[in-house]
Formats: C-alpha cells, sequence, structure tokens
C-alpha cells in the first residue's frame, strides 16, 4: 500500500510534469496565438451578441453608435478596438464577425482568408498637417511637395524660400523643423504615408507606405497624443495628427493644396467632399489626393469588412440577417453621430457604394437584404 | 496495511524490540504512533515533491519562453539570416529588418543608465546600512527608496515628458547640440532614477551584514570611518553591490514603456547620446499590434529572441565576476 501510494505519487508528478510540456509546445506551435486566445472569449460569449474587432480610429464613433443602436433596436455589439492588423487576422480566424480597417486589405492578407471578404466604407477621418510655430499667426499653407521634402528631410528651416512661396506675407522664422510621426504602427500613418507616396516620386521609392515605414527623419510619439505632444512642446514641430484629435485639443493645422489646386482647411466638410467622386464597385479606394476640387487630400474612408457568404460554422440566417442589418443602420441613421464627434459622415457616393456591398452579402447563396 | 505500517515501524523506529515485547495496549499505542510518524514521513514527501515540481516549472517556463521565441521568429531568421544582428535598416515596407539600430539603443541606455545610477545607489546603501540604519529618517528614506521601485514605469515616462525632456531640452541648447529633448540622455536618466532602488536595498542589506568585530577590529586600530568603508566594508560586500547592480542592470534592459515616451522611436543610427533611439523592448511595444506582414511579426520576435539572450549573456558575465569576487 505505502509502495502503491508512492507510485501514484510518482507518476502523477511525471504526469503533470509532461502536461506541462506539451502545454508549452502547444503554445509554440500555434502560430496566430493572439487570435487563438481570443477565439474562445468571442465564441463564448452570449449568443445575442455581434462581435467586431479592428480600428481603434473607429471606436469613439463605434461605441456611440453601437450604445444607440442597442437602446432602439436591442442589439448588443462587442467592439475590441485592437488595431486594424489585428481586427482583420481575427476575421481571418473567423473569431469575430466583422472586422474594422483604416485601410483596405491587402494582397498578403486576401491570401491568408478562406473565403471571400467585402468591404463597406463606414466613416471617412482625415490626417491634418499640426505644427509648433508661436510666432505665426496665420494659418500656414503647404504644398505637397513641400510636405514631401520636409517629411524626406530635404527642407530644414522654417524661412526655407519653398515654403515661403506659399505662404507669402506671412514672416517664417528661422527656427529648425523637427519631425513628429508615429512610432507605432498605425492607420493614420498609413493614411499619410499613402498620400505623401502619391504626391512624391521621391518618397515613394525611398521610404514608401505602409502602418509602419523606415522614417528618414525625426522623432517618434506613441499614438496621436504622443505625436501632439511632440508637436506642443518642441518649437518648431511639425507632424501628423488624426483630424478629430487636433480639433479636441486645439492644435494648429495646417492647409493643404489638394490636386485641383486648392488650399484646403481640413473640416468635417471638406472630408466628406474628398469622397464625393467615382466610388469603384469594391469600394476598396484611397481617397488620398482626392480629385474632388473642395475635397482635403489626406482623408480616406474607414471599412467594416465581413464575409461575403455569411453561412460559415455555425452561423445562422437570423445570426447573418442581424450583422447585415446592423451595418445597414451603421452608414445610414448611424451617420448622424459621426460631426459631434469629429468623424466626417459619408458621402451619398459612399452610401450608395455601401448599399451596393451590402445587397451582394448571401446566405446560402441567397442575398440577405432583398 | 497493519503488515506495511509495522515494516514501516520497524525499519523506521528507533527501538523495534519494544513492540515484540510490549503489552496490547503498548502496542495500540506504538501503532498510533507508527501511524502518525507514516502520516509525517507521506507529507514530508508531497512537501518535498511539490517544491520540485514548483522549481522544475521554473525551468521549464525559461526553456518555453525560450523555445517559444526562436520558433515563432524561425521565418525571419531563415530569411534574414545572422546579418539582422549587425544589418542597419529597419524598413517594414520593403520587409528589411536590421535590429543594430535597437540593440545599440537598448545597450547604451541601460549602460548609460547604470554609470549614472551607480553613484546614487551606493551612497544611499552605505548610508543606510552603516551610518544611520535606524530611526525616522533613515526609514523615511529606505521607504522612499522602495517606493520608487513600485511606481509604474508609465508615470516615469509622463514625469519624464512633462518634466524631464523641458530640462533636457534647454540643457541642449545651452551646450550647443540640436535642442530636441527626447533622445537617448533623457531616456538614461529617466531609467537611472528607476534603477536606483535594486542596487541600493541590495547593498544596503549587504552591508548591514558585515560582521561587527571585523569594523570594530579596524577601528580598533585607529581606522576613521571612510578608512572602514574602504578597506572593510566595500571588499567584504562587493560581490553583493554587484549583484545588486546587476539586477538593476537586467531592469534597465528590459525597460519598455518609460523608454517608449521619452526615446524619440527613430530606427536611425544614434550619432551622440543626444540623438533620439530606439530600444528593442520599445520597438515591441511599438509595432506588434500593426505588424501585418509574416516576417514582420517574425522579425519582432526574433527581436525578443535577441533581447532575451542580451539579458542571460549579460547575467551569465554578471555571475563569473560576482564568482570570482567571493572566491578571492
Amino acid at each position: 500500500m505505502k509502495q502503491n501510494s508512492f507510485k501514484i505519487h510518482r507518476t502523477l508528478a511525471a504526469g503533470a510534469f509532461f502536461a506541462i510540456i506539451s502545454m508549452s509546445l502547444v503554445s509554440c506551435g500555434g502560430g496566430g496565438s493572439t487570435s487563438g486566445a481570443d477565439s474562445t472569449a468571442a465564441a463564448g460569449s452570449s449568443d445575442n451578441m455581434i462581435t467586431g474587432a479592428g480600428s481603434s480610429f473607429d471606436n469613439p464613433l463605434f461605441s456611440k453608435q453601437f450604445s444607440e443602436y442597442d437602446k432602439a433596436n436591442n442589439q448588443k455589439i462587442n467592439y475590441q478596438s485592437v488595431g486594424s492588423g489585428a481586427g482583420i487576422s481575427q476575421l481571418t480566424a473567423k473569431t469575430v464577425e466583422f472586422g474594422a480597417s483604416d485601410a483596405p486589405m491587402n494582397g498578403k492578407q486576401d491570401s491568408a482568408l478562406s473565403a471571400p471578404v467585402v468591404h463597406i466604407p463606414i466613416t471617412e477621418g482625415a490626417v491634418v498637417i499640426s505644427y509648433n510655430l508661436p510666432e505665426v499667426k496665420d494659418t500656414l499653407k503647404i504644398t505637397p511637395a513641400v510636405l514631401a521634402d520636409i517629411f524626406l528631410g530635404k527642407i530644414t528651416k522654417w524661412n526655407d524660400p519653398k515654403i515661403a512661396a506659399d505662404n507669402k506675407g506671412v514672416k517664417l522664422p528661422a527656427t529648425t523643423i523637427t519631425v513628429a510621426h508615429r512610432s507605432d504602427g498605425s492607420g493614420t500613418s498609413n493614411i499619410f504615408t499613402t498620400y505623401l507616396s502619391k504626391v512624391s516620386e521621391e518618397w515613394n521609392t525611398k521610404v514608401g507606405k505602409g502602418s509602419s515605414v523606415n522614417w528618414p527623419v525625426g522623432l517618434g510619439g506613441k499614438g496621436n497624443e504622443g505625436v501632439a505632444g511632440l508637436v506642443k512642446q518642441t518649437p518648431g514641430a511639425i507632424g501628423y495628427i488624426e483630424l478629430a484629435y487636433a480639433v479636441q485639443n486645439n492644435m494648429a493645422y495646417a492647409k493643404v493644396q489638394n490636386k485641383a489646386g486648392n488650399f484646403i482647411t481640413p473640416s468635417i466638410a471638406s472630408v466628406t467632399a474628398a469622397a464625393n467622386i467615382q466610388i469603384p464597385a469594391d469600394t476598396k479606394v484611397s481617397l488620398t489626393n482626392t480629385d474632388a476640387a473642395d475635397g482635403y487630400p489626406i482623408s480616406s474612408f474607414s471599412w467594416v469588412i465581413i464575409y461575403k457568404e455569411q453561412k460559415y460554422g455555425d452561423r445562422t440566417l437570423d445570426r447573418a440577417t442581424r450583422l447585415v442589418k446592423l451595418l445597414q443602420w451603421m452608414i445610414h441613421d448611424g451617420q448622424q453621430y459621426s460631426s459631434a464627434l469629429t468623424y466626417a459622415p459619408l458621402s451619398p457616393a459612399a452610401v450608395s457604394a455601401g448599399d451596393a456591398v451590402l445587397k451582394s452579402v448571401t446566405y446560402d447563396g441567397k442575398p440577405i437584404l432583398q | 496495511m497493519d503488515t506495511s505500517v509495522e515494516n514501516g515501524m520497524i525499519t523506521r523506529s528507533d527501538s523495534p524490540l519494544r513492540v515484540i515485547n510490549s503489552s496490547p495496549e503498548a502496542i495500540a499505542k506504538s501503532k498510533a504512533r507508527a501511524r502518525r510518524s507514516f502520516r509525517q514521513i507521506r507529507t514530508e514527501n508531497i512537501f518535498k515533491r511539490s517544491l520540485m515540481i514548483m522549481g522544475l516549472l521554473m525551468i521549464v517556463l525559461v526553456l518555453g519562453i525560450c523555445l517559444t521565441l526562436a520558433w515563432q521568429s524561425r521565418l525571419s531568421i531563415s530569411s534574414l539570416g545572422p546579418k539582422y544582428l549587425w544589418s542597419k535598416v529597419w524598413d517594414p515596407v520593403q520587409d528589411i529588418y536590421g535590429a543594430w539600430p535597437f540593440l545599440l539603443g537598448t545597450l547604451l541606455t541601460s549602460f548609460l543608465a547604470l554609470i549614472i545610477s551607480i553613484p546614487f545607489s551606493i551612497s544611499v546603501a552605505i548610508f543606510l546600512g552603516e551610518y544611520h540604519p535606524k530611526g525616522w529618517l533613515p526609514n523615511f528614506l529606505k521607504n522612499a527608496v522602495e517606493l520608487i521601485a513600485a511606481v509604474p514605469s508609465v508615470i516615469y515616462g509622463f514625469w519624464g515628458l512633462a518634466v524631464l525632456v523641458p530640462i533636457v531640452r534647454s540643457f541642449e541648447s545651452g551646450i550647443g547640440v540640436t535642442p530636441v529633448g527626447v533622445g537617448i540622455f533623457s531616456s538614461s536618466l529617466i531609467l537611472a532614477v528607476m534603477i536606483i532602488p535594486y542596487a541600493a536595498s541590495l547593498g544596503r542589506s549587504m552591508i548591514s551584514l558585515v560582521p561587527s568585530h571585523l569594523k570594530e577590529a579596524a577601528y580598533g586600530l585607529g581606522a576613521t570611518r571612510w578608512e572602514v568603508i574602504r578597506s572593510v566594508i566595500l571588499p567584504y560586500t562587493k560581490s553583493g553591490l554587484f549583484a545588486g547592480i546587476l539586477l538593476s542592470l537586467g531592469r534597465a534592459l528590459g525597460e519598455t514603456m518609460a523608454v517608449t515616451m521619452v526615446i524619440g522611436n527613430t530606427s536611425l543610427i544614434p550619432k551622440s547620446i543626444f540623438a533620439p533611439g530606439n530600444t528593442m523592448a520599445s520597438v515591441i511595444a511599438n509595432e506588434f499590434t500593426e505588424a501585418d506582414k509574416p516576417v514582420y511579426l517574425s522579425a519582432l520576435i526574433e527581436l525578443g529572441l535577441v533581447l532575451f539572450l542580451v539579458t542571460v549573456v549579460i547575467n551569465l558575465i554578471g555571475k563569473k565576476i560576482i564568482d570570482r569576487f567571493t572566491n578571492e
């Protein structure tokens, strides 16, 4: 008996040891370990809850929209503001029902998908060029070429003739320009670098576009607040910030020249105007450097991404319908909450494009919306 | 059951003969005692085993972390090769990844912080360990130093950004370098403050453990206090002091949040200690969430692996040095 009990102890200890080893091996094997951990949480949540994840830019608007939608339709929505890239990987892993992203999915992300997805434009945002020049009272005007040269490190003083040429009558100081950019990977950086790649060949070949790039000059700040902090603290600094953040914090920001040659002040109206263009059927269009004559050039859609065929896993028709109905509400009635939160409402062209996309969403081959 | 108990007792009791020669009551009594001692042995064994399991768990944990990091970074290891360590460009757009600027940034900030903090931590340790071990002021000082270790690092980051960076900026414009404020120097200052308590508290307990007969002998020979500290206390405690410094270096290497907020986060190689830079930990924290390509993610995890290995190597070197101190 005594020997038996020792044996039992030994087997228990050995068993525990092997369990631990196998656990550590399993965790090594799992490639997308983060989404794997979230899957149980998403699947385990209550049956009526719609789950989504992605863009942190969308989060304040979504919180407002979702709480209003819940009041009216008794539909809870669980949105995790984890960042666009993480939202897409969670959608790819099918641990959430919709993803939200500030950039359309790229080729590599598409190839990871098991089934086709659709993009629905959900709101519009803009990136503003904020600067710290206490001596300058007028609003600065910036051309795309100057902007690219500043961020490439080719223009280093504020009284550079190239800047002065666009700002006649403004007395520019001889301060050194300190460039501030985002240090964390972000949709804001993606929009900004996409814009610079479009307007400057040199930027396109030297740096390129992406949510993190190899910045040729400047300081990095974490988040909008990090860049805003650097701009506010450093005399002569210039940085790019989300429109909403700059407006809410009373930061000075420049007028940027658009494709039509007009200097446009970033505002809700000029950002909405940027989307008044021909929108392709898949809505995956970048609004940066827009053709619209009164549109602010560094604007962008933010998209919600869902699977085109909603019958996957153990999804019911009811569940799929509730998701599509929610999205339909968001691009129509939900837009009324945009302006108060400094988001630009969707342009009419964008809403009709979104409607067309939602109509193409199917369940078991049949369209969900009639 | 009975036989096994008796076996157990016969082998383990100090007077087995008494059992054979005693009355029934005595047999019952000793059986009870035997049962109790069997239970005691079992408790001992369970305790010993659980200690062993906990210890093994730690080893498994460390190996598991190392293996996970290595496994997850296999993609970047195979596609970038060893030049990952010394190539200077970190360009996620074109999938070019080189860890050198961040490796350099991590080592620069940590060692600079260490150099700044050593005079403070050693002084605090000597003051608290030798001059004033008791009293309200030393107690207050001791708690204050321990509190420094307890403050969350994001608060240091905020404080650094709001208070330290402007001071450093005006200092920089005073000495004639580009006044950016944020950079390697600011991060080292913040780190120095954060790591003082580690070396200070270990040093203090080491100094208070110096046997008083040694000190008294030195005093008896006419040594002054400074001479006692220099030739008795410091030599006696140097391995402990060094261990404390090593501990604070480990903390500095891995610190993320506070450094991220004041280092300036650029992938360019820092040209001077006042230039902005970046550390491995803060690159991981910054770029992990939006790493949208497999190689990119893998390169970031490899950065974690490099940081892990740097910490291990520095610890091993430190252990060697401590061993040499102790053997003398």
